[in-house]
């Protein structure tokens, strides 16, 4: 690994809603710094070179591989990551719905499957069985298979449109 | 763990500050689109740019017009391709984007940078160490390689694709140029020296896997421009898997069809099969007539002997080769109208329209 001697590069990022003002060094993705200059490692490193989805977060509302990003690209954008999923102690409906149906096993792909499936829910709550498929697309899980996964998709689209209705 | 090596960070306003940065750059700039392509490339060592220009804040590279024509900004991310409705009428270039990489990458990658894809190889595509222990290869002969449209003489270096030739035999892996230039698209070079060129899109391209592109490294990719001329248009594309792969094989065509399906214009490219994507002159051979069966056997008989894969993708080359000529035939028969559930398994698949969120 080579190191970065200085940490030379400034950004305004905002991460889950708090504007923070980052030092670190200039060649880092977005990846490496939300993990070793924020400490939030709930997103994952898996390929590094965007052939996994392991390391999804949403950018201004899009899902995005962090481990293809600069991360001086993010000045001034919002990031979201699988940490501001749950609402303080009340976990996310899709978060939930993984845990009801069985859909995370190895658990290290789930937060980009998460973030993944919550854009595609913020845009398309009644989204079909073949729009999951296809926005799902982008993550592989080694371990689960994709069927509960799906399904959990399905089980918390239902729930967040029931309590819409409400 | 692969880090980027170090670079300056620069971020152009406009497309005309961005070709200025490449100017002052002297060929060791590169620009950063959405940098699918040339971030990995970096961790990879493959490409090392000592200036990095961003075009993130390049407003006018993000347009999309129509007018008669349509004009499609260099910076336009495929995702937001493939979501305008306005640009649905070219099927070809819908199913190419559609079919670029997965979702989460086309929401960073742009067209222009698709276009200007680097081309690839199996012994190219690795990671610094798994380049070194074969000691490198024609395109990045060495540990120093900045390969911006290829520094390295074409001397340097062992090929070992054809370890006796004197050229790279990387592949041009771009879906939508294949696509694109079956459409008759033309692009948009700005540079600071000699303000802006328009080509057509198939100029753009050198059969060699390391001066693949005609673009100086002074120029920036601003605009591709798609002319509406009434032509039905699609990509086939072969890769192992439903999303990640770059193409094994590309077929775009675009056909307009006059009176009793007598065909007037016609275009068919091949992706995948050589340096850069391939327009194929017997087009001209289907003008004039109806698309029937056997107007379809003497094309594909015509056209075999373009597509000429070698062994650095994925699946067999000899497959390849074959599914090129059931993909040449497929293209054309999906475009005059046939069923396409009716065909075999794999042309199915391919015909097949799938329907993306991103």
């Amino acid at each position: 690994m080579r190191r970065s001697p200085t940490n030379n590069a400034r950004i305004a990022l905002t991460v889950n809603g708090e504007t923070k003002e980052l030092l670190f060094a200039p060649n880092k993705t977005l990846l490496e710094v939300l993990r070793e200059d924020l400490g939030l490692t709930g997103t994952k490193h898996g390929c590094e070179l965007g052939e996994c989805g392991a390391c999804a977060v949403l950018l201004n509302g899009r899902p995005v591989l962090s481990c293809l990003v600069l991360a001086l690209e993010c000045d001034g954008r919002q990031v979201e990551t699988i940490e501001g999923l749950a609402d303080d102690a009340r976990l996310h409906p899709l978060q939930e719905a993984f845990a009801d149906c069985g859909a995370a096993q190895c658990g290290y792909c789930t937060p980009g499957f998460l973030v993944t499936a919550k854009a595609l829910l913020d845009e398309r709550p009644n989204a079909t069985r073949g729009e999951i498929t296809e926005a799902l697309s982008g993550n592989l899980c080694r371990c689960t298979g994709y069927i509960q996964i799906f399904e959990a998709v399905e089980e918390a689209a239902a729930k967040m449109g029931a309590k819409e209705s409400k | 763990m692969m880090r980027a090596g170090r670079f300056r960070y620069v971020v152009a306003k406009s497309a005309a500050e961005a070709a200025q940065a490449l100017a002052d750059g002297g060929g060791k700039a590169m620009l950063l689109a959405g940098g699918t392509d040339l971030v990995p490339n970096m961790k990879r060592r493959q490409q090392m740019p000592e200036i990095v220009v961003s075009l993130r804040q390049v407003a006018e590279l993000r347009e999309v017009a129509m007018n008669g024509e349509t004009a499609i900004g260099a910076g336009v991310t495929l995702a937001d391709v493939v979501r305008d409705p306005r640009l649905r009428q070219h099927g070809a270039l819908f199913r190419a984007v559609a079919q670029v990489a997965t979702p989460l990458i086309r929401n960073t990658a742009t067209l222009g940078g698709n276009l200007c894809l680097d081309t690839r190889c199996n012994y190219y595509d690795q990671n610094y160490e798994w380049r070194r222990a074969i000691d490198f290869c024609k395109k990045a002969p060495g540990p120093e390689a900045v390969a911006i449209d290829a520094v390295a003489d074409d001397g340097d270096g062992t090929c070992w694709v054809a370890p006796s030739s004197a050229r790279c035999w990387a592949v041009s892996s771009t879906d939508s140029a294949p696509a694109l230039i079956a459409l008759g698209a033309r692009v948009t070079l700005l540079s600071s020296r000699d303000g802006a060129r328009e080509i057509p899109l198939e100029a753009l391209f050198h059969d060699d896997g390391m001066h693949y592109m005609t673009k100086r490294a002074d120029e920036v990719l601003t605009r591709v421009r798609v002319p509406h001329d009434g032509v039905r248009s699609t990509y086939w594309k072969l890769r192992r898997r439903g999303a990640f792969d770059f193409p094994a094989l590309g077929v775009a065509a675009a056909v307009r069809f006059g009176t009793a399906g007598v065909v007037e214009h016609a275009r068919v490219v091949l992706g995948a099969v050589a340096s850069k994507p391939l327009l194929l002159p017997e087009s001209s051979l289907l003008v004039g007539r109806a698309l029937t069966d056997d107007a379809i056997a003497e094309f594909v008989d015509a056209t075999a002997r373009w597509a000429k894969p070698l062994d650095n993708t994925d699946f067999l080359m000899t497959w390849r080769k074959q599914v090129s000529k059931l993909f040449l035939g497929g293209v054309l028969r999906e475009l005059r109208g046939d069923d396409v559930q009716t065909f075999p398994l794999l042309a199915r698949r391919a015909a097949t329209l799938r329907n993306p969120v991103w």
